[in-house]
């Protein structure tokens, strides 16, 4: 069923679900942006409709809520490893079709690979239902069209809405968050996906091995060592990426007590492959930089098939400091895999 | 649900000092493991390492470790009776079947021992699970040599090609495993032999362009990856290299796989 709801209708359904539900959504963040007097958007708990940024896109995406920047994986004494506990409460998260089809390639990652499935991955994504929010057609960074990420299937939400200056309109369809709407008139809206962004992406066919490896080699990566700051921005912001490292942490003044945790690892930062007694094998921003770029556009696909490991939300390209942007960086790659092929005659 | 990453306690049964830095300790676990996987040693409030399995038996398994950081360190102060914290086994391991009844080569890098160390002891217990085997051990000095007893009892089974880097000790070569490649009679055994090689990563590279140049071919050779890891099942990202996860799909891999690998 569809809904119109105005903003006080809006409201009160939002703070009901935030009785049941652990309701995730866009939040402004006001004077906590990157340069002074900017805001910053990310996602947070809310219990109205009118704290949640619509009209633009988040500056974060939604995989903090289900995967956070840094999470207690074990508590310890000196003797025993206990998992850390994680609430039972159902969450709802209102995502953009490029967020809810990341999730689908994080799960790629986090339950399967090699047969083993995240305790703490899975615990919390099973808790979560996705409310689909409607994209307004993004920004000048996006190009989820060329990544095909622009939209998602019936299955992938239990609600979709659009929000308007005057409330929103909803489908609902998951039967459990029927009951939240009743005696809301009815509409027949039903969710609409971009077909064009401004920006297109040709992704380049790398399935040539000799075509790789040559690209591997090409100069295009030098150009990174000078602009590349290796900050790690473009990866925390990267609504696919999944990196992490374990550190344990004493609390304290008890040497004796303390938590095993997980935090968001960057393989932009330098020392993301160091090994003890042993020279890094990627010690420049431009052997980073390619590492990154290839496992988006090639290596993930290679191994689990489908899609690539991007969805084009443009978020890292809008959070470089160095303005450095990864649409422009894999047309670049497209340019360079052209030549490569010229070269060898496969034009 | 099972969480892949919890360890668990074992007691430590013996430390035996194999050299000033590289020192095995014998935990009691009834953990399986095939030879040439890993397990991920663990300290509270300290952290993790990955470090491979270099000898087994009944309820117990053996780590030898090169003490260099946060964990290895700390793992250096305790004793017998003290506890460690396990979890794994980890990795694919040597495809031995695929060596069964052939003529086997092993080329190792100072402590690349450790990782087949176990495969060569049981070599050397059942004759006639491999054809026959040599062994070509490199060591950068007398200071670096692990397992001595081992050393002295594989040279009655197998035949060995002990050598330091630069320096000079009876009855042992002085060179880089590299320059004695060419002494194995590759062309005496038709298509009937494998070769394994573990070290540091340059002594791998340099290794695998060796035999080759003297008639190896790649389908027969093996090689054993190290790299950074956090959560040895594939999730942290680290060990990752091109679309193999070293500790999925490795440490062990074909060399036709590993030499297109780019870090
Ligand atoms: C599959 C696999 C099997 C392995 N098997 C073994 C094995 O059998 N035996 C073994 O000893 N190791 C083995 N290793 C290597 C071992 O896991 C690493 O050496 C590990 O980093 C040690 O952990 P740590 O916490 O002690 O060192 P870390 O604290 O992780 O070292 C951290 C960093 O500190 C620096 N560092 C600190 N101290 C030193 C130092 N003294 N010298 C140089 N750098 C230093 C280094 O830059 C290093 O990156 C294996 C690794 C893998 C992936
Ligand atoms: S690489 Fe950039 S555009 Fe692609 S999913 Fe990550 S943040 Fe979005
Ligand atoms: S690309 Fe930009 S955001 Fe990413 S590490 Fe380099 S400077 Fe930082
Ligand atoms: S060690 Fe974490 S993915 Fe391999």
């Amino acid at each position: 069923m569809s809904y119109i709801l105005n903003t006080q209708q809006a409201d009160k359904v939002l703070g009901t679900l935030a009785e049941k539900y652990a309701v995730y959504a866009p939040k402004r963040f006001v004077n906590q942006g990157r340069y002074s007097a900017t805001d910053s958007i990310r996602y947070d708990k809310v219990s109205s409709a009118s704290e949640i940024v619509w009209q633009v896109k988040s500056d974060y995406p939604a995989k903090e809520v289900i995967n956070p920047i840094q999470q207690a994986i074990f508590y310890f004494t000196e003797d025993e490893y206990r998992a850390s506990k994680v609430k039972e409460q159902p969450v709802l998260i209102f995502a953009r079709p490029c967020d809810i089809n990341a999730q689908k390639i994080q799960a790629r990652i986090f339950a399967g690979n090699g047969g083993f499935t995240d305790l703490y991955y899975a615990r919390m994504r099973e808790r979560v239902k996705f409310i689909l929010m409607d994209c307004n057609g993004g920004d000048d960074t996006c190009f989820c069209v060329s990544m095909g990420s622009n939209a998602v299937d019936e299955g992938d939400y239990s609600a979709a809405v659009k929000f308007s200056d005057g409330g929103m309109e909803v489908k609902v369809t998951d039967p459990e968050l029927e009951p939240f709407f009743a005696g809301c008139d009815s509409c027949d809206f039903a969710p609409e996906f971009v077909t064009e962004n401004e920006l297109k992406v040709e992704v380049p066919d790398l399935s040539d091995k000799e075509v790789r490896l040559a690209l591997k080699k090409h100069p295009m990566w030098k150009e990174y060592d000078a602009r590349c700051v290796s900050c790690g921005a473009c990866t925390v912001a990267c609504s696919t990426c999944t990196c992490f490292t374990t550190r344990d942490v004493i609390y304290g003044d008890n040497p004796e007590v303390g938590e095993r945790r997980r935090v968001t690892a960057s393989c932009q930062i330098a020392g993301f492959d160091q090994m003890a007694g042993q020279r890094e094998f990627r010690s420049t921003a431009g052997d980073r930089m390619r590492y990154k770029v290839l496992h988006k556009f090639h290596d993930y696909k290679a191994r689990f098939g489908e899609r690539h490991m991007c969805v084009g939300c443009g978020r890292c390209t809008h959070r470089c400091p160095e303005l450095i942007s990864i649409s422009a960086t894999v047309n670049k790659v497209s340019a360079a895999v052209a030549e490569i092929k010229a070269d060898l005659g496969k034009a | 649900m099972i969480n892949p990453v919890q360890p668990y306690p074992c007691k430590i049964l013996d430390v035996h000092k194999e050299s000033v830095h590289e020192w095995t300790f014998r935990v009691a676990t009834d953990a399986k493991v095939a030879h040439g996987q890993f397990m991920q040693l663990s300290i509270p409030m300290i952290g993790e390492a990955p470090i491979s399995v270099s000898a087994q038996g009944d309820g117990w398994l053996e780590f030898t470790i090169r003490n260099v950081g946060k964990v290895t360190n700390v793992i250096f102060e305790k004793t017998a009776g003290d506890t460690l914290f396990l979890r794994g086994p980890y990795g694919k391991g040597w495809p031995v079947d695929q060596f069964r009844g052939k003529h086997m080569v092993v080329i190792t890098g100072g402590t690349g021992l450790a990782p087949v160390r176990s495969m060569l002891n049981a070599f050397a217990a059942g004759p006639g699970l491999v054809k026959d085997v040599t062994l070509i051990c490199g060591f950068k000095n007398e200071e670096g040599i692990v397992f001595h007893k081992e050393l002295e009892e594989w040279k009655n089974k197998f035949t060995t090609i002990y050598a330091l880097d630069n320096d000079v000790k009876e009855n042992w070569r002085t060179g880089m495993v590299t320059a004695f490649v060419k002494e194995i009679p590759f062309d005496q055994w038709g298509d009937d032999y494998a070769v394994v090689v573990v070290g540091p990563p340059p002594m791998m590279k340099f290794t695998g362009l060796e035999l080759l140049k003297c008639g190896a071919k790649v389908e027969n050779i093996w090689m054993s990856f190290e790299r950074k890891m956090s959560c040895a099942v594939g999730k942290c990202g680290h060990c990752r290299i091109d679309e193999v996860y070293v500790c999925l799909d490795g440490p062990v891999f074909p060399y036709s796989v590993a030499r297109d690998l780019v870090d």
